[in-house]
């Protein structure tokens, strides 16, 4: 059977690796969906982060022998209270400025951060490799996928999952989301809206480095990694509707595999079909798929 | 939206102070010690633009400036009683800053020769710089023939490598080595459709058939659909018709995918920085074409040394070729008595040049620099018995045949 001149099986076979890098794009969105939602930072900083999980779990087990599992939990600690000390020290003083504050500030750091990265490491990029329970590959029938692909999946739409049910779910989601509507009275309640915002900005960060751990063995860990994707995630973000959590993840699953299905159709394209779909989405709804008019 | 409440005014003083000096820091980090911006005639200014911060700024870089020193100092830091000095600039990769950093320099600083790091596209625009103001420009990093053919300048030299020599070299060994069917993995950009066409056509004309192609964006980070689409075309040989980044990803991919277990991958422009990034684990057994290695002979291994304890790394190709072009230089000057471009480039053309990097090179009327070409073999990780031990040389393959031959040539100036 084939589908535009495509045989079902390729056509499987690429839906399913879009599905892996959709996982990718759905992760780091989502991170940039909380941040913006209950922050109303335009975090650019976001690919630095990722790239600092990579960077970290290679120095894990480089330096210190550290393996994939301790470093998938360690590596998103360290980065988000790295995040949270930037929080503290430097994005609180923007919050009442104009987005574009925060945004020139975060990206200012994006430039620091992968230049001291650069300077120590070049940009060729560091070896690491997929760890000894998720090597090897599967039959799948239509095609052979690396376990580690599929781990990426799982992995990925596990922490999605947590996230949303966390913040639309329960308590303490109800309390971010009240916090930000209106501090003064939420804080009025007892809560310590700081800190919450401090908290959320901490873990957004270390969603971005897990994604980050998780791409280390599949893709080159360089610093430059988060700037090429960074571009690309922001257009995710948009077309979802800014600050959207279901909207982030729904869009970075099904982008990846509109470029999944783009590569297979005219390849030249795959790097631009994400605008081309922005552009689209934007034309007929300003707010993103999933975003609320205000 | 409202932000969260909190005390009094905050201590922005220090704050500003700390970012500023930060900034500073970061800044200061990616800059190199450029030379003053006095205006003199009693200097030899060399001046070198290319990739130092993104995709290429490993396999030349800060390191090809350092090599660009280490040639001045080991010729005594003046020549003709005139103190030589060192410009160097990032170009970002494009032609544009490439092509104004150029002017500026050949007409405010005074630049008597440039060299041309990496990246095809800047070297192109920098060539026509170089030649509407008449003065030397030597590129090293970039690749494309065109330099020394269709667009070739009688101010050009393209010292170290091209597209046509790289093709010659892996395309015909691999057809050779009973690699017939070819499939293409192409970077979408002037360099990758260069490298293809110039391959495919050795593929051909030994023997050997293309069976199809795929071209991928500049800088994806993610191979595994092309991966697929090679898999599914059955040919042996899968040519990685991209560089830096792109090539290590791909390579990296290959392996994941199971694909180096039906085909063979042969990568069209590899560097020592891309296999010791890779690891011999994955790149074990490839082919590739470079005008020079480290450990050739006991000269080249005694200057990466010294290399190496400057930039803890041993030197590419285009680094070596940094220093050479250099030094060579430096020697025209001293042997003309002038730092007239075309005094020194009509030496030039009437010389054996010899020293760690070159062999006999002679300079052609197109501009090309001919010299040997080596094939190498990447080594089993049991074959590497130190730091950097990576390559085999399979065959060295003669200048004359290394590059376009006259027939091929479209260059006005070497007719």
């Amino acid at each position: 059977m084939e589908i535009f001149g495509i045989p079902l099986q390729a056509m499987l076979s690429q839906l399913l690796l879009g599905l892996v890098n959709g996982s990718f794009y759905a992760m780091l969105s989502l991170g940039l969906a909380v941040i913006f939602g209950l922050l109303n930072v335009i975090n650019f900083a976001h690919g630095a982060f990722y790239m600092m999980g990579a960077f970290f779990a290679w120095m894990g087990l480089t330096y210190f022998g550290l393996n994939y599992w301790v470093m998938l939990v360690v590596a998103p600690l360290l980065v988000g209270m790295i995040g949270m000390v930037m929080e503290k020290t430097m994005l609180r003083w923007l919050y009442k400025l104009d987005h574009l504050y925060g945004l020139l500030l975060t990206f200012g750091i994006t430039l620091m951060l992968e230049g001291l990265f650069r300077s120590f490491y070049g940009v060729s990029g560091q070896p690491y490799s997929v760890p000894d329970v998720l090597a090897g590959a599967t039959d799948l029938g239509f095609m052979v996928l690396p376990n580690y692909r599929a781990w990426v999946v799982v992995a990925s739409l596990a922490a999605c999952f947590a996230t949303w049910f966390v913040i639309e779910k329960t308590k303490l989601g109800a309390y971010l989301r009240a916090g930000t509507e209106n501090p003064k009275l939420v804080e009025a309640f007892g809560i310590n809206v700081p800190l919450m915002v401090t908290l959320t900005y901490g873990f957004g960060v270390a969603l971005a480095a897990f994604a980050g751990v998780l791409a280390a063995p599949v893709i080159q860990v360089s610093p430059l990694m988060g700037s090429n994707l960074i571009i690309t995630v922001f257009a995710v973000v948009v077309i979802g509707g800014m600050g959207s959590i279901l909207g982030a993840i729904l869009t970075g699953l099904g982008l990846g595999i509109v470029e999944g299905l783009t590569r297979v159709f005219y390849p030249e394209l795959s790097a631009t079909v994400v605008f081309i779909a922005m552009a689209i989405v934007l034309m007929f709804r300003p707010a993103g798929l999933f975003g609320k008019q205000k | 939206m409202k932000t969260p409440s909190r005390k009094k005014s905050p201590p922005r003083k220090p704050q500003t102070t700390a970012l500023a000096f930060a900034v500073a820091t970061a800044c200061t980090l990616g800059m190199l010690p450029s030379a003053s911006a006095q205006l003199s005639n009693d200097t030899i200014k060399i001046g070198f633009l290319t990739d130092m911060s993104s995709v290429f700024s490993d396999i030349d870089g800060q390191g090809g400036a350092e090599a660009i020193r280490m040639a001045i100092a080991d010729f005594g830091g003046t020549v003709l009683g005139k103190k030589i000095e060192l410009l160097a600039a990032d170009h970002q990769n494009k032609p544009d800053i490439a092509a104004s950093k150029a002017r500026e320099w050949f007409d405010q600083q005074g630049v008597d020769m440039l060299i041309g790091g990496t990246n095809s596209g800047t070297a192109l625009a920098v060539s026509k710089a170089a030649l509407e103001k008449k003065r030397l420009y030597i590129v090293i990093g970039a690749g494309t023939s065109s330099l020394t053919n269709d667009q070739c300048s009688p101010y050009t030299i393209h010292y170290a490598y091209d597209t046509v020599a790289l093709a010659k070299g892996t395309g015909a060994a691999v057809v050779k080595q009973g690699g017939k069917s070819w499939y293409f993995m192409t970077a979408d950009y002037a360099f990758g459709a260069a490298l293809e066409a110039d391959t495919a056509t050795v593929v051909k004309a030994n023997g050997g058939t293309v069976v199809g192609a795929v071209k991928h964006p500049l800088a994806s980070s993610d191979f595994s659909s092309f991966m697929l689409q090679a898999q599914g075309s059955k040919a042996q040989i899968l040519g990685l018709a991209n560089a830096g980044g792109d090539t290590i990803n791909a390579i990296k991919a290959a392996n994941e995918f199971g694909v180096t277990k039906t085909m063979k991958l042969a990568g069209l422009l590899m560097f020592i920085n891309d296999v010791h990034s890779l690891t011999l684990n994955l790149t074990k057994g490839m082919y590739l074409t470079d005008s020079w290695y480290w450990d050739q002979n006991e000269e080249t291994r005694k200057w990466s040394r010294r290399y190496f304890e400057k930039m803890k790394k041993m030197p590419s190709s285009l680094q070596a070729a940094d220093y050479s072009a250099t030094l060579q230089y430096l020697n025209s000057v001293k042997a003309v008595g002038s730092d007239d471009a075309d005094k020194v480039l009509a030496y030039m053309k009437k010389t054996k040049f010899n020293d760690m990097y070159a062999k006999n090179n002679t300079l052609r009327g197109d501009g090309s620099m001919i010299h040997d070409m080596y094939l190498m073999q990447v080594k089993q990780p049991n074959e590497s018995k130190y730091p950097w031990d990576y390559y085999k040389i399979v065959q060295t393959i003669p200048g004359e045949q290394a590059f376009t031959a006259k027939a091929d040539s479209k260059c006005a100036a070497w007719k």
